[in-house]
């Protein structure tokens, strides 16, 4: 096995391109497990550690840049306020240990649809930028990166960069079921982001599906439903049924599998739930931030 | 391949190590220091922890290279550099007055992050250090006497520190 360990992205992308048969790695949390266990065997491993412009982390008025190299601690401490559900999501990531090493790149270049802070990119409509040594650089929504479980819209000369988080403009939430607390792959989460400027709701769905989805249809019918009862306007209580409904949509647009960690139908129930119940906590978030202003 | 880590103070060379082995292994076979206890080899159980440029880490999940060049802490360090094998660190001896120690296979990776743990919080709420230290695990004690010691070791601390204040040597 070679050790690769550039010192800036040009020499990294450009031994991305010359050594195709290289993995990447950055804070092993996925890697090192599998070489540990004899189930990885890379011919080598591209060591992104050392690489300054994947591990700047920069909040502008719109939002921030987190790169690829950020580790989840960094960014709970930078972005509290701009990215709140990235926030609670990073938080539920494994342990201490592991958050002082696990990066978003690495969450996003494993492509598991458990990755944890998947859903809340996806629910407040993050990007990954990805770069290769001889073409443009590209931008890619979350809900598209994930093409398959373990696989993602990579090509396979391309390294992941930064993801662009706009600011949050709205309350938002992140629920994630598992055995306990800590140190777990999630049985099934959601992460829901508020956009009060433009009156819609966005949602990521992680751990029931192939890849990470969103529920379009539940999107279009809680959006109506704020506007019929007003509450978009008045930031009045949200009426009976309005959670319960939501959750039943998302539920429904979840694409399950009985596996070791859950079935498909207790999967469906648990959206069901954590969705009805982010969509109260971030609507009772939206109506005490209007109370204090 | 040759890592060189800065260890406890010290700087340890290591020749012959295979690129895909973990910083763990580099600790443990080539550098003679078998502290850090090797169990689940996937940063589940935590009995691995050190300190990574002051960051806590599981050392199973560092490739060797990239902490090349880097300092490391691992619980022979904790009472300091230069400790001899039976000087102990507050945290380890408060460990043994509370009695958190069993089978203490998950000892050193915990006194490692409570001692981590206290430097960036002096007075750690129950509820805050079962977060913090919800990376290492026990299946011993049900981890009532390590919270014990954590409580210990930290009203020590603050005693130590308040003690060396009001005593205003100012040195």
């Amino acid at each position: 096995m070679d050790f690769l360990q550039p010192t800036s992205l040009d020499d990294a992308l450009a031994l991305r391109a010359e050594r195709l048969d290289a993995t990447p790695i950055a804070g092993g949390t996925d890697l090192m497990v599998d070489i540990n266990f004899d189930r990885a065997r890379p011919a080598a491993t591209l060591d992104l550690t050392r690489v300054p412009e994947l591990r700047e982390l920069e909040v502008d008025a719109d939002g921030a840049w987190v790169g690829a190299g950020v580790p989840y601690l960094r960014i709970l401490e930078a972005l509290g306020d701009v990215a709140p559900g990235l926030c609670m999501a990073a938080r539920t990531v494994g342990s201490p240990q592991i958050r002082a090493r696990g990066t978003l790149g690495g969450n996003l270049g494993t492509a598991s649809p458990a990755g944890d802070t998947l859903p809340a990119l996806a629910a407040c409509e993050a990007t990954v930028e990805v770069a290769s040594a001889t073409r443009p650089r590209r931008e890619i929504a979350v809900r598209d990166f994930i093409v398959r479980p373990r696989r993602s819209a990579l090509e396979p000369d391309e390294l992941i960069v930064r993801v662009r988080v706009p600011r949050a403009r709205g309350p938002q939430q992140f629920g994630k079921v598992g055995q306990r607390n800590a140190m777990v792959i999630s049985v099934a989460s959601f992460g829901l982001a508020f956009d009060l400027d433009a009156r819609a709701v966005g949602t990521g769905i992680g751990s029931a599906g192939p890849t990470i989805l969103g529920a379009p249809a539940a999107e279009a019918w809680v959006a109506e439903a704020f506007g019929d009862h007003d509450l978009w306007a008045t930031r009045a209580a949200l009426p009976d049924g309005v959670a319960k409904r939501f959750g039943e949509l998302v539920g429904e647009a979840a694409s399950p599998i009985d596996d070791v960690r859950g079935t498909a139908r207790y999967r469906r129930h648990a959206l069901s739930v954590l969705a009805a119940r982010a969509l109260a906590w971030a609507w009772a978030d939206a109506r005490r931030a209007e109370d204090a202003a | 391949m040759k890592v060189s880590y800065r260890v406890n103070g010290v700087t340890v060379e290591a020749d012959g190590v295979w690129p895909g082995a973990s910083l763990l292994t580099v600790l443990r076979d080539h550098m003679d220091l078998p502290g850090s206890k090797n169990a689940c080899e996937q940063g589940e159980c935590g009995s691995c922890s050190v300190l990574l440029d002051g960051e806590l880490v599981c050392a199973c999940l560092v490739q060797a290279g990239q902490a090349d060049g880097l300092d490391v802490r691992t619980v022979e360090g904790l009472a300091g550099d230069g400790a001899t094998e039976t000087d102990v660190g507050d945290v380890q001896q408060a460990f043994l007055d509370a009695g958190a120690v069993q089978c203490g296979f998950c000892t050193p990776g915990l006194v490692v992050a409570v001692d981590h743990l206290l430097a960036r919080n002096p007075d750690p709420s129950d509820a805050e250090l079962r977060e913090e230290l919800s990376g290492n695990l026990c299946r011993c004690t049900g981890y009532v006497k390590i919270i014990d010691a954590v409580h210990l070791a930290a009203a020590r601390r603050r005693a130590t520190a308040g003690a060396g204040a009001a005593g205003g040597s100012g040195g």
